[in-house]
Parts: C-alpha cells; structure tokens; sequence
C-alpha cells in the first residue's frame, strides 16, 4: 500500500488550468524527484496534497485512506504526518522565530495560552543545534525580517525538521542557500530516507534532485509526461529529457502563435 | 538557556508615550496649576476616557489582523438601545445587558461576513455598517433619547459604573481589567497567535493551517462586543441613553490607538500604546480648555499630537528594521 495516492488530479484557478489528470503516488520510505518548468503545477500539486486547497477533481488516498475534500485542510494533513516546507516559505516576518515555527500548532495549556518558554527553548535548541544560526547568536524573540535570506529559509525547513512527519515535502527549498547549507538539507533528505520516512523533493537544480531521490516524476504544463527510477535514467540523460521537453514547448507555442 | 532579562528597548515607544504623557501634565499644570493640581481632574479622566479605550483595544485587535472598522461607535450607541429596550421589556437589567452585547456581536459577525465569505473590503463594509447602524438606531427610537434613572441604586449599575469609595469610577478598572486580559489573548494565547499571522502574512498562515476567515470574524465580533459593552456602561453612567452616543468616538478612538503605536498594516500591535494613548488623546481638551485656549485649538493640537507620535512610531520601527 503506498503512502500517499492522487488519481486523477484535476485543479483549475477560474478559467487556468493548472492540473489536467494527475496521477501521482508516493511509497513508504520512497524520495520521490517532483520535477518540471515553470507552471507545470508542481507547487500546486503539493499544495493539494497538503491541504492548502481542494482538486477541482479527483481523488487523494493518505496510508490507504480515503480523503473527503471538503473535510482536507493543512491541520489534517497534520495530524496524518505530512509535512510542507512551501515555496513561498510560509512565514510572518514581523513575528519572532519561534512564533513561525509553532504556528499552527502553537504549545499551550488547556485554555490555550501559549507556552511561550517552552516555546522558546525548543526553537533556540533547534536553531543552535540543527540550524546552526551564527553559531547561536540569534535570539529566537528576533523577527523573521532580520534575517538573511538563508536563515528565513532555515526556520521554513526548521517546522518540517522539528515536527516529525511520515511525508516531508519540500518545495524549491534550497532556493536562497549557500553551498554548504543546500548539503545540509540534502543530507535532511537522507536521513529522512534512514529513518523510514517518505519525501517529496521539487527542485529545478536537477543535480541536486538525482542526488537524493529513489524516483523522478516529471511534470508539464499540468500532466505527468515521464516516471523514472533513480536505476532507469542517469542525471545527464534526465537533464537531457527536461531540455527536449523544454524546446517542444517552445516549438509548440511559437507554432500557435504563427498559426 | 536564552536570556530572559527584561529588555527595556522593546518598551522604548510605551516608554516615550509615558514621558509624552508627563510632559504634556507637566504643561498643563503650569498653564492652570488650580485644575491639575487637585485630584478632580484626574477622576473626570477616569471617569470619561475608558469609553474610547474599551472600544480602542478592539480597534489594536481589528488592526493587528490587518482589517479596519468604522462602525463601532454606531454600533455603541445600537446596543445601548437594544440594552435600554430590553430592559423595558422584561425588567431584567441582566437581560438587557446581555441582549446589548449580543447585538453587538451580531453586528461584528455580520461585518465579517461580508468581509471575508463575499470579499468586500473592511473598509468599504464598515462604512456602509456605520451609516446603517446609525440609521437603524435613529429610525427605531424616532431620534428620541430614553431616561435610565430607574438603574440608580441596582446591583449591575454599581458593579459597571458605581463608584468606589465614592469618588473611584468602577469602569475605570473595567477598562484596566479588560486591558491586561486583552493583552493577554493577543500576545499569550493561540488565538492572538493567529490574529498576528492573519495580519501579517494571510497566505502563511492559510499554509500553516490557520482559518483565516474565521480569525478575523472572531476579530469583528469581539470589536462589536467591546464597542456594546462601551454603549452600555456609558448610557448606564449617565442614566439616560440618547440616538448620537458615540458620534464623536470614532476619530478620537483611532487617534488613540495610532498615537499609541499600533500600525495600519496589520501584524503588529501594543496593547499598552493603546492603553496610554487613550489617556493622552482623552486628556487634551480638558487640559486646553482650562488653559483658556478656545476649542478650536484641541483639534489643531490632536493632529498635531498624531502626526508627531505616528512619525516617531514609524521612525523606530524603522530602526529596528536595519
Ligand atoms: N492561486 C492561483 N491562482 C491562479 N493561478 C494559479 C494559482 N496558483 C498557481 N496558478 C497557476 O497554475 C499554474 C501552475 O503553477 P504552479 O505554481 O503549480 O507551477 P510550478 O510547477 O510550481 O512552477 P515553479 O517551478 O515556477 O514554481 C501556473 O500557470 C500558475 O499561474
Ligand atoms: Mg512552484
């Protein structure tokens, strides 16, 4: 039984078409390379699967359950051990880091009133040991927009690295990141893979895809025109596979507009 | 562990204010020594400020989720006469303070609606709501005022608006109490949490699984309550309840709660600026009237006060920035 079955995923944004018949499955303890061009539907794929926003059609399985669309949310997917890091990083950047990190599932009592120092020692444990923030120089009361670029994207990977989850999806996340940090999300990858659980990495820096993962989906314009097992297809060929699709895209669409 | 000590820098702006505050008594103390220098003042203070500071610490949530209100001082006077007319009715004054929030909340509800489930503007709703509310109260009570001398002496005007000790006005603890309770949901508990999110990154917190939506409906209903609960208490202390309460709340409210600090763009917010500032704005034209100034100059010296105190304001956030 697979972790996580999409079959027929149909998505439209009024008249866009962003998903046209999706099917798309992730095993127990698989990296899956989630890949394509610009608006293929990449983000929005993953964004159905984590409960940001209902398929206009379709059906989503979660470890061999059925889902209800209109009862899915971010909070479900949750609760069923999935775990997003978005593109667009998800944070508030006039709160504190560890207001970002927890939100959504903020630590307090039965009233719900914050457990703001336990809150706080579990981010700055976080930031000093996994992170590594200017060798711990941060506090973690410190707003999001006083950090670099990097250390933002940090504390977006940092919910998904505190919180575990069966399923990490992690969507462009080494965009804005230095060499060593890309290596260090990348090994994230793999211990993620060690310890049994399952990931979904989309990227455009496809070296570092075939690096980590067990198979490749590639995505165009809404459909899924390839699959391949890491054992199928070397990196150099995949890159081969994504400049040809690239240039028939451009063909046809110099061809429509000509016609 | 992490250093807790307390940091005074992040209380600088409160911090200004409060010296504001103390300059501006220190000026009028020596402009009219024979008014600030007794203790009457202060209690007429008391006694007239929490109006606008109960319905400013609404306004500091209202903001702080990114949204705006410019019903609730019609909203104030609607549930004072809910209030009154419920009371006529059953003879209950707890009934009546009870109807008189509730339609309060109903009217937040329904501007949040409109707000977030049809996707109107809260700029655009609220001003349809403050024209219509005030319409409402007008046409239902025929522009007449109703007397409330029969709650002299009964137990809920003593606990709202009594006063202690025969001189201490019970609403001003009110406000107080409601104050640090306030500060606490907002800065302590999930669903401030999420009303700074909503405020300032909607679509972060739609991907971190918060209802954005029903966030900022709560945030409208919990305005409409505070403001009915301010309609309340003042008819109540005034025993009389009359159709334009509240007409000249709403400019003074916002001035409060800008002057105390809290931004237009949502995310941020002080509980305590509000607080002050509703002191501050509340204080001005006492003091400029017994100075011997003429009124039109409390109007000049209120936008005067604002734009100072939201230049500084801004000037720190700034700061704080680079
Ligand atoms: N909220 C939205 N409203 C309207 N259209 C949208 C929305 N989100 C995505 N789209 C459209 O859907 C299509 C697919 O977008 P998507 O973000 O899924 O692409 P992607 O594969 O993630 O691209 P990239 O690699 O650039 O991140 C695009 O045409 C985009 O314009
Ligand atoms: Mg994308």
């Amino acid at each position: 039984m697979p972790l996580v079955e999409m079959r027929d995923i149909h998505k439209y944004f009024g008249t866009v078409v962003a998903l046209r018949g999706v099917d798309f499955v992730v095993e127990e303890n698989e990296v899956v390379g989630l890949i394509g061009d610009n608006g293929a539907g990449k983000s929005t794929l993953i964004k159905i699967l984590s409960g940001v926003f209902p398929p206009t059609k379709g059906e989503i399985y979660i470890k061999g359950q059925r889902i209800d669309p209109r009862r899915y949310s971010v909070r479900e997917a949750h609760r069923l051990g999935i775990e997003t890091v978005f593109q667009e990083q998800a944070l508030g950047i006039k709160q504190s880091i560890w207001r970002n990190l927890f939100l959504g599932r903020e630590p307090a009592n039965a009233l719900g009133f914050l457990k703001v120092t336990q809150a706080r020692d579990e981010t700055y444990k976080l930031m000093r040991q996994v992170l590594r923030f200017r060798g711990g120089g941060v506090s973690p009361d410190a707003p999001v927009r006083t950090l670099s670029g990097g250390e933002r994207q940090g504390v977006a990977i940092g919910r998904a690295m505190y919180f575990e989850a069966d399923l990490v999806i992690l969507d462009e996340p080494t965009r804005a990141l230095s060499v060593q940090e890309v290596q260090k999300v990348l090994n994230f990858i793999r211990t993620l893979k060690d310890r049994g659980k399952s990931c979904v990495y989309i990227s455009h820096t496809i070296a570092n895809v075939y690096a980590v993962s067990d198979r490749f989906v590639i995505l165009d314009r809404g459909k899924v025109v390839g699959e391949y097992r890491r054992d199928e297809v070397s990196e150099p060929e995949l890159n081969e596979i994504l400049i040809e699709l690239h240039e028939s895209r451009a063909q046809e669409e110099f061809q429509e507009n000509s016609s | 562990m992490i250093k807790t000590s307390f940091d005074l820098r992040k209380y600088k702006m409160q911090i200004g204010l409060i010296l504001i505050i103390g300059l501006v008594i220190l000026l009028f103390i020596i402009t009219s020594p024979e008014v600030f220098l007794r203790p009457s003042i202060y209690l007429a203070y008391l006694t007239t400020i929490p109006f606008v500071g109960i319905m400013g610490l609404g306004l500091t949530f209202v903001l702080a989720s990114g949204e705006i209100d410019l019903s609730f001082a019609s909203v104030m006077a609607f549930a004072g006469y809910v209030c009154a007319v419920m009371v006529d009715l059953t003879g209950s004054v707890t009934v009546g303070i009870i109807g008189g929030l509730l339609s309060g909340a109903v009217i937040g509800a329904l501007n949040g609606l409109f707000i977030r489930k049809i996707g109107i503007p809260s700029i655009v709703v609220t001003l349809g709501m403050m024209f219509l509310i005030r319409g409402a109260v007008n046409l239902l009570s025929g522009g007449l005022g109703k007397s409330l001398t029969f709650l002299i002496g009964t137990p809920w005007h003593s606990i709202l608006v009594g006063k202690i000790g025969g001189r201490f006005p019970a609403h001003a603890l009110w406000f107080l109490a409601l104050a640090v309770v306030l500060w606490f949901v907002l800065f302590r508990h999930r669903f401030g949490n999420h009303v700074l999110f909503s405020g300032d990154n909607e679509g972060a917190a739609w991907m971190m699984g918060i209802n954005v939506d029903w966030v900022k409906i709560k945030v409208f209903i919990l305005m409409g309550i505070l403001a009915a609960f301010a309609g309340i208490i003042d008819s109540f202390r005034l025993l009389k309840w009359w159709p334009t309460m509240g007409e000249g709340f709403l400019l003074t409210t916002f001035a409060s709660v800008f002057v105390g600090g809290t931004s237009m763009f949502g995310g941020e917010a002080t509980i305590l600026g509000t607080f002050i500032g509703a002191y501050l704005i509340g204080s001005l034209e006492a003091g400029i009237v017994a100075a011997g100034l003429s009124g039109f100059w409390t109007r000049f010296i209120y936008g005067f006060l604002i734009l100072v105190a939201v230049t500084i304001h801004t000037i720190l956030r700034k700061g704080r920035e680079s």
